[in-house]
């Protein structure tokens, strides 16, 4: 059998990426280069108010006090930042009456990712707001939002018509001088979603954002805000791919969150992309900072996701539980393959009374891979009464793959109740041959043991999302047996 | 043609040889059973016949309908017809069994060419088979064998050889552990299924099942081979006399 893994293992390796193709938008784009004139520059072209471009520069001179940390488990050649660009826009900016009107090649572009807006247009219950290269293009379904008096669009829009809100949580949950991540994303970033949902509101649709790195050499600095007022929902759901580059492109995202009271925000992640080749050249360092408050008392923040792509992760949702009786979920599946490279995990800090966190992190490793689970469960002192579950799994498919797990505990309320469960594990010879027994072949039998193994994780997707995730596992480990 | 011809089978697992020089044939329309001590390698054939590369086949062959099955990967014997009831069926957590067989299904009938079957006709055929072996409902909802008792286990290959049809089906001890009533449900689903056209051989250490499952032929296999066949009547002198007897005329 030894013999056949190798043939199937270099199969996967030397398998093309699905969505590796780039399409021309006539992309402006801002000559490389960072200084306080670019941060400038990008606050200008959007036209933001000086109170914005302030707390821009503000970052910016942290940001250059700062260095790059390197604790995670991963390893990569400098990453020259003077060398990116930091804004580019579509030229055609369309003025979206109808679809008749958007860049052809636009369409084109959401065609291939199987989501075109005709069809999401007909496909009722999803709005998505689509950013292609840091300019929102396309917010669909908005009237709909608006009798709710939910506000869903791109942050810019949010800067101009709803200021107050805006300047009110921006910064609040990862301030500015938060990591050297979220730092250059205060200073640079370029656009993303803003949500907010009224008291007493239940979002009546899924909002979901496909982000897309399209130009060349653009750093890609997306942030989204979500406020979610008192005893409103909202299910909120981000899907990226992007196209194949020859040389790295660094993501630096930034997501906030903020739950106020009994309110419940679900934060699902489904993200594919490019991995770099079998060497791991060329893929995207992703590096994101993603933190909820839940402020207000009985809330709830939960973040899902499904990690399959980039070369680099860097990622650790995290949730500050402030508001008495306030619950954090983390459920993650991560999956490396190749040379990829993954440090993720979750930070919950318990701060209110009775609060409670869940973390379900399941890694599966292929190739010669490295995935490692890195969490922090923190319960302070005033966090009476707090309790936290984790469990940590990792599967391992072959033999030159790594898989590691760095849980970090700190209780400082005797009170506190923390439960710790990690496993490892390799997929059994005996699985894989009752299934071939049934008819199904190897790569099918090793894509449906996955699955069944994420289960618990891919359970908590809205529904049709798990269907694209669980077809993206099946893409990403076709042919990893072990 | 016979559905089955295994000729001068060697077969050995890390270098050590398990079955020696073993010959059988199996026609469709029959029903063979075959017996022996534990150890003597019937596990061992049967991995073989499903196409287990645990085992390395030094010498002989295997045909199925005229074709040799050692040229077939395990799914594709599987599309061929060839079903095996383990004796330890596998637990396979968070894959529901309903996911399972519609995969197992589906995945068959696109390697003989046919479209996937039709959700309404897949859920009469799982309530019709389920009916059959007098299998819990609910256990469809569940992973594959998470949970399940050893009689579910055993009830749960026959129902999954009832919704496959193959063409030969191996039942490896599947009356091992049960009771007198899952013995019979058991026996039910298998004779159900029985027709002119496929073959069973099936694994057993009692004769108890061959009351339930009348056999055409008695196989005893020790030490790797086939050493003696007979009927139905074979099965009986080895329950009352034990192995001991037939290893001695072997000897002589
Ligand atoms: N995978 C294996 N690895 C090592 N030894 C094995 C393996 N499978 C079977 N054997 C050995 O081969 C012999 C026959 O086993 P088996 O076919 O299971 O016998 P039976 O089913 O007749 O009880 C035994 O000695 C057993 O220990
Ligand atoms: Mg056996």
């Amino acid at each position: 059998m030894a013999e056949e893994q190798d043939k199937l293992l270099h199969e996967i390796t030397n398998r093309e990426y699905e969505h590796g193709w780039s399409v021309d938008l006539e992309a402006e784009t801002l000559e490389p280069g960072l200084t306080e004139d670019t941060v400038r520059f990008i606050s200008a072209k959007k036209n933001e108010p000086s109170w914005l471009l302030e707390w821009r520069l503000k970052a910016f001179r942290h940001w250059q006090q700062m260095t790059e940390p390197h604790w995670g488990l991963m390893h990569y050649p400098p990453i020259d930042y003077q060398a990116l660009s930091y804004y580019s826009a579509p030229k055609k900016k369309p003025e979206l009456a109808s679809l008749d009107e958007v860049d052809p090649e636009l369409l084109k572009t959401f065609d291939r990712l199987g989501i075109s807006l005709q069809e999401q247009k007909m496909l009722a219950g999803v709005a998505v707001d689509a950013v292609i290269d840091s300019v929102s293009v396309k917010t669909t379904f908005k009237e709909k939002l608006a009798e709710k008096g939910v506000i869903f669009c791109s942050l810019s829009e949010a800067v101009q018509e709803h200021p107050d809100l805006v300047k009110a949580y921006l910064g609040t949950v990862v301030p500015i001088k938060d990591n050297f991540f979220a730092a250059l994303n205060s200073a640079v970033f370029s656009d993303g979603s803003f949500v907010y949902i009224p008291k007493g509101v239940r979002c009546p649709m899924e909002l979901s954002t496909y982000f897309r790195i399209n130009a060349m050499n653009t750093g890609q600095f997306e942030r989204t805000l979500i406020v979610a007022d008192d005893d409103s929902y909202v299910s909120y759901l981000e899907g990226c791919t992007a196209p194949m580059r020859d040389e790295n492109q660094l993501h630096a995202a930034v997501v906030e969150l903020v739950a106020l009271n009994r309110a419940h925000i679900k934060y699902s992640t489904v993200q594919n992309w490019y991995p770099g080749d079998k060497n791991g050249k060329g893929g995207i360092y992703n590096f994101v900072t993603k933190r909820g408050n839940c402020l207000g008392e009985n809330s709830l923040i939960s973040w899902t996701q499904v990690e399959t792509g980039s070369s680099i992760t860097w990622k650790y949702p995290s949730v500050l539980l402030k508001g008495d009786g306030s619950k954090g979920e983390f459920f993650s599946v991560a999956v490396t393959a190749n040379a990829q490279q993954a440090d993720t995990g979750t930070k919950m800090v318990h701060l209110g009374r009775n609060t409670s966190s869940t973390i379900i992190s399941k890694g599966i490793s292929a190739g010669q891979s490295n995935n490692s689970y890195r969490g922090l469960v923190k319960i302070a002192p005033s966090a009476t009464g707090a309790r936290n579950f984790s469990q940590c799994d990792s599967l391992l498919l072959g033999s030159h793959c790594g898989a590691h797990t760095f849980p970090s505990i700190e209780v400082d309320n005797a009170t506190g109740k923390v439960e710790h469960e990690a496993t490892t594990s390799k997929i059994a010879e005996d699985q894989i041959f009752y299934l071939n027994q049934r008819g199904i072949p190897t790569e099918k039998a090793v894509a449906l043991i996955v699955n069944g193994y994420c289960r618990e994780v891919l359970d908590q997707l809205p529904m049709e999302f798990a269907v694209e995730a669980r077809k993206l596992l099946e893409i990403s480990l076709e042919g990893s047996v072990g | 043609m016979s559905m089955l011809e295994i000729k001068n089978l060697h077969a050995s697992v890390d270098g050590k040889p398990i079955l020696k020089g073993l010959n059988l044939t199996l026609n469709k329309g029959e029903v063979h059973a075959i017996m022996g001590p534990n150890g003597s390698g019937k596990s061992t054939l049967a991995s073989i016949i499903a196409g287990n590369d645990a085992y390395e086949i030094t010498e002989g062959s295997i045909e199925f309908e005229g074709k040799s099955l050692l040229d077939l990967e395990p799914h594709e014997r599987a599309a061929a017809g060839v079903f095996l009831a383990f004796q330890y069926p596998v637990e396979i957590p968070g894959v529901s069994m309903m996911n399972f067989m519609k995969t197992a299904m589906n995945e068959i009938r696109a390697q003989q060419g046919l479209e996937p079957m039709e959700p309404a006709a897949f859920l009469k055929r799982v309530r019709e088979k389920q009916a059959l072996v007098e299998l819990d409902a609910k256990l469809a909802n569940r992973s594959v064998n998470q949970g399940f008792s050893g009689g579910e286990k055993k009830r749960n290959e026959v129902f999954q050889m009832a919704m496959l049809e193959p063409k030969l089906a191996v039942l490896d001890e599947t009356d091992s552990g049960l009771d007198i009533d899952a013995l019979r449900i058991v026996a039910q689903g298998v004779n159900a299924l029985r027709n002119t056209n496929n073959a069973f051989l099936v694994i057993t250490h009692y004769q108890r099942l061959l009351d339930y499952i009348v056999p055409d032929v008695v196989h005893v296999l020790a030490n790797g081979k086939i050493i003696k066949t007979g009927t139905k009547d074979l099965a009986f002198k080895l329950e009352a006399k034990g192995y001991d007897w037939i290893l001695e005329t072997e000897k002589a």
